[in-house]
């Protein structure tokens, strides 16, 4: 049976974490019965562990949903959750093209946060249509009137006829879907017969089904048995299996325009079903494939090591089983003589390096030392060629370098006003440049250019110090700008430690060697003689301080009782050797690695 | 006393006591003590046990027989008497064997000191710890610094050879304290010196008070310099320093413990006690049932006090007579450790450590050199797991 276009409606869903963008989507899916009471488990859009914890949405996914309206009419509404974080902006982007328009979930007592407006400012260049809803509207602390306000000072558009939800209680929820079916427009009527014009959202392993492509089609129909072609990658498959999730998979003879669907093609890796790629029918091709294709790029790296070096098997296995599911994480074996081997891996941001070491960590059992993060600079050469540095140990020779350019992001930061002085501190002290500062509402905007390597370290957890908890951060990439950077190298007795040496702009060499010096001089034992540690820029020492030598460890007391209890330590000690990471004469302990390596300088 | 002295080809065997109670636990001590002034029962479980032990020795000259704690000046003179007796029996006992008591200042009325001369002891060490009243009471000690002095003059007096246990390091001392205490000792008329750094060991008093964030003890480079005071001064007043913590007159040097560190058999009996026996080439580690009434029972039922001995490996012997031996001046026998347990790493890393002047070589003897006494865990460390 043919869909009627017109009754169809892609959505997704715009909110701050915690506004309760899960529980509404549940609210939806329930209402219109996708789901029994008993089978719902609570946001059963959000996957995985980690999502659920966190309450963000790494993969896209998407439900379908059938509604009969008030107007008589069934509609097919496809709710698209979008992954909420700036890492996954690309995904975001695609995932919101697959729609024609966005609900806007706002708390209606926290108000906008800096969070929902890059969300919403995408969905509007996307030509969304906007529904705003008022969540939570039943807490004592709701103050609808005056979020409406701020939706409409603030993100510029109508917020009059807002409606005023509970998804916690289910009020508005019918309000909600009415809304959906008058206010958002259809897709964009598509001819199911010409060539196969779809554009894939997302794709993911599923260890029942191998890799699944969620894909939504503009132009002809997906059929099972047809054989499908990749424009970007260039890739064949025969079409295994066509679908839809409501959200349980579920069979279907065809997709056809204005659909959101899934398929499965015997597709062996997640990297060969590139996000924004267009599908298209191998024999019979569309002519002009979709826009805004662009390959995932890393823009964060960081090294992952074992800290038992026996477990570098297990972790090469588990990086493995990841990439098979996130082809935008990427990873290539490294070796440091402080860490011994591991992984350098790049991630689309910091949340991503940190959802991925936690997935390492937990499903994998593995336990980590991730070293500093680092961005990826440019460095322009003398003789006229660029690199691309990954790893601040990988530095060539300084003479050989023009200059070195470094990623600068834009940063928007919405703050209760009280807070507002220290975090203008915060962002000056980062090399941050003002671009915008406004208030609405007795809560400030400002806006900061800010390098990328400064934001990287520690500033997620340093804003979130000086502000209580109260602001909330987003940033988008705003391009390379040449910075005056300086490897910084940190020498234990006069030999360098790879896994320590870093990029500083030249102005903050002082200040981070010092306090690395600072720290290890804590961290590393004594030993039998002195122990000078060095923070360095090339040749010349920017700070210095020393380990005195241990000058007294014997036992005091040693009779016949202490005889067996000496020896099983010393026992422990032969075994304990692996623990220790040996620099030359000087012994370093693994726990003082990871210690140095936590970045925060409060 | 009987002379029953047997002459054997073996090695000679030294014998211990421990007798784990005590009027008031301290709060640095992590050792097997329990807070109790008499056990009737215990003595003659200890005697069992002694008995069993012979039989496991079998003849044997036992060179030194020392009641250690706990707070062994507890025990009764006619206790200790039945017991020197009893091991005089089983393995005979020379005149010249030492056979010494750890004594708390506050057992030290002259009739109880008499009764320990009477019943055959000849070396008595006095747990003084400080003749400064603040740091006993710092301590948690239950005797003041008069009890303390009054104690050493009357042994002295009774006893050739008469040991002062002190404690070094503890938080608020000052150099001139610890010369102060040093000289007390010194005009009392100890020939011996023991001089302990207060250290803080898991699981005692200290170690909680401490983890509370209050100093019990000094820093690490004061009390190094604490530590070179005490040789200085005692060096001076004609004491050798012949262990880590131990000094002497010569000739009063504890005949004892010099058996642990030259890896002498040694017996061990009561609760906790730890034993080595070597039979027949083998070498035997044992630990006595630790809590009073479970060593009674043991005793009752298997006529000793330990339940398993556990089997040395040669390496674990031989870690064991170099830990022990390098705390002495006299050091150890290269012969020996080669003999135990040949291995080529060892001697690479003794290479190394001569090198670096932290062990010293003289023929077949390795001792420590100066500068690696004062880190002697460091180079153990370095010479058997480095």
């Amino acid at each position: 049976m043919a869909v009627k276009q017109n009754n169809i409606r892609n959505f997704s869903i715009v909110a701050h974490i915690d506004h309760g963008k899960s529980t509404l989507a549940d609210r939806l899916i329930s209402f219109t019965g996708g789901l029994t009471d008993r089978e719902m488990s609570e946001q059963v859009l959000d996957n995985m562990d980690i999502e659920k914890e966190r309450g963000i949405t790494i993969k896209a996914q998407t439900v379908r949903l059938d509604y009969t309206a008030k107007d008589g009419e069934t509609y097919i509404l496809n709710l698209m959750d979008t992954p909420g974080h700036v890492d996954f902006a690309y995904e975001v982007s695609r995932s919101l093209s697959a729609c024609e328009g966005s609900i806007l979930v706002v708390d209606a007592s926290q108000g906008v946060e800096a969070q929902t407006l890059a969300n919403v400012y995408q969905a509007i260049e996307h030509d969304h249509e906007i529904v705003p809803v008022l969540n939570k509207i039943d807490l004592p602390a709701a103050e609808p009137e005056r979020v409406k306000t701020q939706i409409e000072d603030v993100i510029g558009i109508d917020a009059s006829g807002a409606i005023e939800a509970s998804a916690k209680s289910g009020l508005g929820i019918e309000d909600t879907l009415e809304a959906i079916v008058t206010l958002l427009p259809p897709p964009e009527q598509g001819d199911p017969k010409a060539p196969l014009k779809a554009l894939l959202i997302d794709a993911w392993y599923d260890t029942y089904m191998g890799v699944v492509v969620l894909f939504r089609v503009i132009e002809g129909t997906v059929k099972k048995g047809m054989r499908i072609r990749t424009m970007n990658t260039g890739a064949n498959y025969t079409v295994d299996k066509v679908g839809v999730f409501r959200p349980k998979p579920e069979d279907m003879a065809e997709i056809g325009p204005g659909e959101v669907g899934f398929l499965t093609a015997s597709i062996k890796d997640v990297a060969d079903a590139a996000v924004g790629d267009t599908i298209t029918e191998d024999k019979r091709p569309t002519e002009i494939p979709l826009e805004g294709f662009k390959p995932a790029q890393p823009v964060v790296f960081c090294g992952i090591f074992p800290v038992d070096a026996a477990d570098f098997e297990d972790l090469r296995a588990a990086v493995g089983r990841l990439r098979l599911n996130d082809a935008s994480f990427s990873f290539e074996m490294e070796t440091s003589a402080a860490l011994g081997f591991g992984f350098r891996c790049g991630f689309l941001g910091l949340l991503h390096l940190e959802i991925i070491q936690e997935r390492l960590e937990r499903e994998f059992d593995l336990d980590l030392i991730t070293t500093a993060p680092s961005v990826v600079y440019t460095l322009k050469m003398r003789d006229g060629s660029d690199m691309q540095l990954h790893n601040p140990a990988d530095m060539p020779d300084v003479m050989q370098i023009l200059h070195i350019e470094e990623p600068w992001i834009k940063a928007t930061i919405m703050t209760p006003d009280e807070y507002l002085g220290g975090i203008l501190k915060l962002c000056q002290e980062r090399r941050g440049v003002q671009t915008g500062l406004s208030y609405i509402n007795g809560r400030a905007m400002v806006e900061y250019e800010l390098p990328l390597n400064e934001v990287v370290f520690d500033f997620y957890d340093r804003l979130k110090s000086v502000s209580k908890g109260y602001a909330s951060f987003d940033y988008q990439a705003i391009g390379l700008r040449e910075g005056d950077l300086v490897k910084m190298s940190i020498l234990v007795n006069g030999d360098p430690v790879d896994a320590l040496s870093m990029l500083v702009h030249r102005s903050n060499a002082p200040g981070r060697g010092r306090m690395m010096c600072e720290r290890l001089k804590d961290l590393i034992p004594r030993h039998m003689f002195k122990i000078p540690i060095q923070a360095a820029l090339g040749g010349k020492v920017i700070a210095r301080e020393t380990i005195a030598a241990l000058r007294k460890d014997v036992t005091a007391k040693c009779y016949g009782g202490d005889a067996s209890r000496k020896r099983k330590l010393l026992d422990k000690q032969k075994k304990g050797k692996k623990k220790m990471r040996q620099f030359g004469k000087v012994e370093i302990p693994q726990a003082a690695f990871i210690a140095a390596l936590k970045m925060d300088d409060s | 006393m009987m002379n029953g002295k047997i002459k054997g080809h073996k090695p000679p065997l030294a014998v211990y006591i421990h007798w784990p109670y005590c009027a008031r636990i301290c709060p640095y001590c992590d050792f097997n003590v329990y807070k109790q002034r008499v056990d009737k029962g215990l003595v003659s479980a200890i005697m069992d046990d002694l008995s069993q032990w012979r039989a496991w020795s079998g003849a044997r000259n036992v060179s030194s027989v020392h009641f250690g704690g706990g707070t062994p000046s507890l025990l009764r003179g006619e206790d200790i008497g039945a017991i020197l007796d009893h091991v005089d029996k089983l393995w005979g006992l020379s005149a010249d064997a030492e056979c010494g008591l750890e004594a708390n200042p506050n057992n030290a009325a002259i009739e109880k000191l008499t009764a320990f001369k009477f019943a055959g002891l000849n070396r008595l060490s006095f747990g003084i710890q400080s003749f400064h009243d603040a740091a006993l009471q710092q301590l948690g000690r239950d005797h003041d610094s008069r009890v303390a002095k009054a104690a050493l003059e009357a042994a002295t007096v009774l006893f050739d050879s008469v040991s002062a246990d002190l404690i070094f390091g503890w938080h608020g001392q000052t150099q001139d304290i610890l010369a102060h205490d040093l000289t007390l000792a010194l005009n009392a008329g100890a020939c011996h010196v023991s001089a302990y750094q207060l250290t803080i060991e898991d699981g005692t008093a200290f170690a909680k008070a401490e983890a509370r964030g209050a100093r019990r003890a000094v820093d690490n480079d004061l009390s190094a310099d604490l530590y070179d005071h005490v040789q200085t001064q005692l060096l001076a007043a004609g004491f050798t320093h012949y262990e880590v913590s131990n000094f002497a007159k010569p000739g009063h040097e504890s005949a004892h413990n010099l058996a642990y560190w030259r890896g002498h058999d040694y017996v061990g009996v009561g609760p906790g006690a730890h034993g080595r026996m070597t039979v027949k080439g083998q070498k035997y580690a044992t630990i006595a049932e630790m809590r009073p009434d479970a060593y009674r029972a043991c005793v009752q039922k298997t006529k000793r006090g330990f339940v398993q001995a556990e089997v040395l490996t040669a390496e674990a012997a031989r870690d064991e007579y170099v830990l022990m031996g390098l705390r002495i001046s006299c050091g150890l026998s290269l012969t020996r450790v080669n003999e135990i347990y040949p291995d080529p790493k060892f001697d690479r890393a003794m290479a190394v450590l001569i090198d670096a002047g932290y062990l010293q070589r003289e023929n077949e003897r390795l001792f420590a050199a100066p500068k690696g006494r004062m880190i002697l865990n460091h180079v153990t460390e370095k010479l058997l797991a480095g």
